[in-house]
């Protein structure tokens, strides 16, 4: 099998080749960009709320944790079961024991990336459990198995009559490609779905430590639905996802959906307080929690890099990013793409073996530019990169920019370079744009540029 | 004044043109060139690239010969960037990261210069062509550049400008664009796409690197326009 870069360049290769692809998700972006800029002209003074977004994320990260344990004591104390879980593995244990106890057979979910991170439906589908996914986009993609194409998106890289074409082969049927038609044909399969599941799985967008509150953010009422159905509700999210106080919902929720969709509010905004009190008529008979940790208390100390936990995955810097637009999501390789990927998966997963994502970038800060929370994506891209020097240097490039200083500082060789660099270039016809040219990488696309004939140093001198 | 002029390696190698327009502009304002011929390189390449050591040692030259600059000017906003953001980053913790503040502080990107220290918008050039202006990242997003060069643009005559459609990166990013041909490659063809649809006969930049990528491509494809340095069109008559 070959390494996470390799994969990842054969996959650039292809997707930069594939202007169809391109296309559908320039388009997509596009519009986005127009409603996400409408919903930004509707704050008062935007610039002042994405800053008090950042400072109160940097309260909830920088005291993280005398905040989780007031959330885990309201939680706990409406009678919810709250789960400490230090690595994926250890998740996808609490979780099986779980459905073992309620002696389980099918699983209804909604959209949470946590479960992605932990690869929690191919685990639990081993196991022989029904998992079905509820948000619809996540819903396609899991008919076609393959991974969410974004983390807000899941499905964005297909049109209607490639979901028009995977819901009559899967699902046997004969659909137009109507949008309409094809919503109420996942609304009939998942409505049984949803009666017969023994547990109902979410994640969720904020925990509010004042009040113990869960808060989830949908378009569709899946989520509601996944809520109040089955007798047993489990519950996963990130320990970065807490929020001190419930007053501060009312800045993350229209925040969270001016960069997530480009919505002033997403269509439902529900707060999960605990299972079904008694004398009250719905809601599940009990409700498990799950705070997942998965190396985020690396982040946490790392004091340059620790406002990555500031992220409320809205997924705001993958829509800008001019990689994730030509390489699309699935070349990442990883839960998390686009930038804010870059940054925190060689924390997660390992800097050496991740580190090319951090290096696949122009440096263009357009991430940093657009992010509700003021993240230094971009900055920490650097820092990722001068990491991986430090701990694992190339000798080939630690040689070559050796070589240029030596060149470089001192003025005498310096001077050779426009008289060597002639040269070169009245041979460079003989091999220009051939796998034999040095500068193939750059050549098999584009024009080099020339010497001048008088250097701007020669012209200098000679002007005395 | 006295302006110290810093010429990145690829101005005086391969855009001498952009250098010497900047020389003109700034004498016609009645100013005095220092020009430090010995130096060559601020160390982005080795920065970018994640060797902060090798960095260091391309950067320090710079810092003692501008120590005693009044103030330092530089035609490009990806280097103006490395001097004026990146060395304070690059020097913090080390003995120079009060030198790396002191010439953080006396640098600027040229049009940032003429408009913001000189207060300068109109310097009786003529290019009477429509053209079309790339932001380069680094200007627009570590400098804050937007307005200056419009301003400047602005004053030109005979010169149409018309607007991008976005505010997108042309794809160069240094060693990126040799480490990731591919990815460097259809982010060029977005950006020389959205030039095209503007009719500009130039496109202008305040940095000659953007330029070269983009110029770079339009030539492998055979588009119409020509790239030009902002020096240079404030140098026309």
């Amino acid at each position: 099998m070959s390494s996470a870069v390799d994969q990842f360049k054969e996959q650039a290769e292809i997707l930069t080749h594939d202007l169809r692809h391109r296309a559908i998700i320039q388009t997509a972006l596009g519009k986005y960009e127009v409603v996400r800029d409408k919903s930004r002209g509707a704050f008062l003074d935007y610039a002042a709320a994405r800053q008090a977004a950042a400072e109160t994320k940097w309260e909830a990260v920088n005291h993280l944790d005398t905040h989780l344990e007031e959330l885990v004591s309201k939680l706990e104390a409406r009678g919810t079961k709250v789960h400490w879980a230090g690595t994926g593995e250890q998740a996808r244990g609490i979780i099986s024991g779980i459905l073992r106890d309620k002696k389980a057979r099918s699983i209804i979910k909604s959209k949470a990336m946590t479960s992605e991170e932990i690869h929690l439906n191919h685990a639990l589908e081993q196991e022989g459990y029904e998992v079905v996914e509820s948000d619809l986009g996540e819903y396609i993609v899991q008919l076609k198995h393959e991974p969410p194409y974004h983390i807000v998106f899941p499905a964005m890289h297909l049109t209607r009559g490639d979901i028009r074409d995977l819901f009559n082969r899967e699902l046997s049927i004969n659909s137009s490609d109507s949008p309409e038609e094809l919503t109420m044909v996942a609304r009939r399969v998942m409505r049984q779905k949803y009666l017969s599941a023994d547990v109902g799985f979410t994640g969720g967008n904020f925990a509010v430590a004042e009040t113990g509150m869960i808060s989830i953010t949908e378009n569709e009422g899946n989520a509601r639905l996944t809520a109040a159905l089955p007798k047993t509700m489990v519950t996963l999210l990130g320990i970065e996802k807490v929020l001190p106080r419930l007053d501060d919902l009312a800045l993350f929720l229209p925040m969270l959906a001016t960069s997530g969709t480009g919505q002033a509010l997403t269509c439902y905004n529900t707060m999960y307080g605990g299972p079904r009190q008694p004398g009250e008529s719905d809601g599940p008979e009990e409700w498990h929690v799950i705070l997942l940790d998965n190396r985020r208390t690396e982040l946490l100390a790392d004091p340059e890099q620790r406002d990555s936990l500031h992220c409320i995955r809205c997924g705001a810097c993958l829509n800008v990013c001019p990689i994730f637009r030509n390489v699309g999501g699935h070349t990442y390789g990883t839960t998390y793409s686009g930038p804010v990927g870059a940054v925190i998966t060689p924390h997660l997963r390992g800097l050496q073996e991740w580190k090319h994502l951090s290096n696949a970038s122009s440096l263009c800060g357009a991430c940093t530019e657009t992010c509700p929370v003021k993240i230094d994506l971009a900055h920490h891209l650097l820092q990722n990169r001068r990491n991986s020097v430090r701990q694992k240097a190339s000798t080939p490039w630690k040689l070559g920019f050796r070589a240029m200083n030596f060149v470089f500082n001192r003025p005498s060789l310096y001077a050779l370079i426009p008289k060597f660099g002639r040269l070169g270039q009245m041979l460079h016809p003989l091999v220009k744009g051939t796998r034999l040219d040095p500068a193939y990488a750059w050549t098999k696309t584009r024009e080099t540029p020339q010497i001048a004939p008088q250097t701007f140093k020669e012209w200098w001198k000679e002007r005395g | 004044m006295t302006v110290t002029l810093f010429i990145p390696c690829f101005v005086d190698l391969l855009y001498p043109k952009a250098g010497i327009s900047l020389v003109r502009v700034l004498e016609q304002l009645g100013h005095r060139i220092d020009f430090p011929a010995e130096l060559n390189c601020c160390g982005q390449p080795s920065f970018n690239s994640g060797y902060w050591e090798e960095a260091r040692v391309a950067a320090e030259p710079v810092l003692q010969r501008l120590k005693n600059a009044e103030a330092v000017v530089i035609p490009s906003g990806s280097c103006g960037a490395m001097l004026k953001v990146f060395y304070p980053q690059l020097f913090a913790g080390t003995p120079q990261e009060d030198q790396a503040r002191a010439l953080s502080a006396k640098c600027w990107e040229f049009s940032d210069f003429l408009v913001t220290k000189l207060g300068v918008t109109d310097l009786g050039a003529h290019f009477p062509h429509r053209v079309t202006f790339h932001d380069g990242c680094h200007g627009l997003r570590e400098l804050g550049l937007k307005k200056g060069p419009r301003a400047l643009l602005s004053k030109v005559r005979g010169l149409e400008l018309v607007e991008l459609k976005e505010e997108v990166c042309c794809g160069f990013g240094g060693t990126f664009a040799s480490k990731f041909p591919m990815i460097s490659t259809a982010m060029g063809e977005v950006k020389c796409a959205q030039a095209a649809e503007t009719g500009a006969e130039y496109i202008v930049s305040n940095d000659s690197s953007c330029l070269m990528h983009i110029q770079g491509l339009a030539d492998k494809q055979g588009r119409k326009f020509k790239t030009i340095h902002l020096a240079e069109v404030l140098a026309s008559r």
